[in-house]
């Protein structure tokens, strides 16, 4: 069981594993910043990710904030941002690895160090569990995001992705 | 990928002057240590100065200085400065590129081009720093 709940002083954010109850919040950050509105897809993600089951990881960070009301100080706990990855093996032929495939965080939230202690706690998580190496895959347009992770020291790995667009194959016919 | 000369040394001279931003260096200095001209350098540094990545501090321990924004400047940018980057589509036609084997080849060039592109677009001068003290902080094998 992988139960993670870190407090980070220095950005006073909280990241542990995401609850049931955190999808309504996690789908509007998605949506914020795909401009998709998937909750199906969520589901399945935190019933594949959000189990707590040894070698996947759905991590949330959570931030507390004090507002104002009524002269009163009230206190509240706000995502903003989340991560998910697992520890897949013998992909391709690779050694076991990390794999982060889904990183957000509040655009309201950017640049106060969320993603890098997200990042950073989930690549702790891979350590302990004993992998060497963490992958990811973005489209080469998302600049904002792959400059994040160049930022963390990520290199181009030794794979490449390769993508065939089936109705260019459909119009080509038998391609062999 | 070979960039040219005065996108390297554009390079080395935004790097060198971005790891010491407390410091002004002088002309001379950033030519000995990439072993360059200083008549090629002083070119290069105008470029970067127009490019407000760069500026001159005058009097006595004047200097260059960096003044840009190391988090948000990336190499395609410093490159930019010197040379296209899109390389295909770019210089007009050359014999052959029209046929069959022309096309087919412009996009596997495209394609080598994108890459490139995307990686020098993503890769900040201060994730070059990070990178160079990575580098050099690992032993030596």
């Amino acid at each position: 069981m992988t139960k993670i709940d870190i407090f980070h002083e220095e950005t006073g954010l909280t990241i542990r594993n995401a609850k049931t109850n955190d999808l309504a919040r996690i789908i509007e950050l998605d949506e914020s910043s795909s401009g998709i509105n998937k909750p199906d897809y969520w589901q399945e993600s935190f019933r594949r990710f959000g189990s707590l089951q040894d070698g996947r990881y759905f991590l949330v960070a959570e931030k507390n904030n004090e507002i104002e009301k009524n002269q009163q100080i009230e206190k509240n706990r706000e995502i903003v941002g989340f991560i998910i990855g697992e520890i897949r093996a013998w992909e391709f032929g690779s050694q076991p690895g990390g794999w982060v495939f889904s990183l957000t965080v509040d655009p309201g939230t950017r640049l106060a160090g969320v993603a890098t202690v997200m990042f950073n706690t989930i690549c702790q998580c891979f350590r302990q569990a004993g992998v060497d190496k963490v992958h990811t895959m973005i489209d080469r347009d998302n600049i904002t995001v792959m400059a994040f992770f160049r930022s963390q020291g990520m290199m181009a790995a030794s794979t490449i992705p390769l993508q065939l667009s089936l109705s260019d194959m459909d119009n080509a016919g038998d391609l062999s | 990928m070979k960039l040219q000369r005065s996108s390297r040394l554009a390079l080395y001279s935004v790097l060198e002057l971005a790891s010491r931003p407390d410091e002004q260096l002088s002309a001379a200095d950033i030519a000995a240590k990439f072993d360059v001209s200083l008549n090629h350098l002083a070119k290069v540094l105008r470029d970067l100065g127009r490019a407000r990545l760069v500026e001159a501090v005058r009097g006595a321990g004047g200097g260059y200085r960096f003044c840009g924004n190391a988090r948000r400047t990336t190499l395609k940018d410093v490159v930019e400065i010197f040379e296209p980057i899109t390389l295909h589509d770019v210089g007009g036609f050359e014999p052959g590129d029209k046929t069959e084997f022309g096309t087919s080849l412009a996009v596997v060039l495209g394609e080598i081009d994108d890459i490139a592109l995307a990686t020098l677009d993503s890769i900040t001068l201060e994730t070059m720093l990070k990178l160079t003290n990575r580098l050099h902080k690992q032993p030596k094998g």
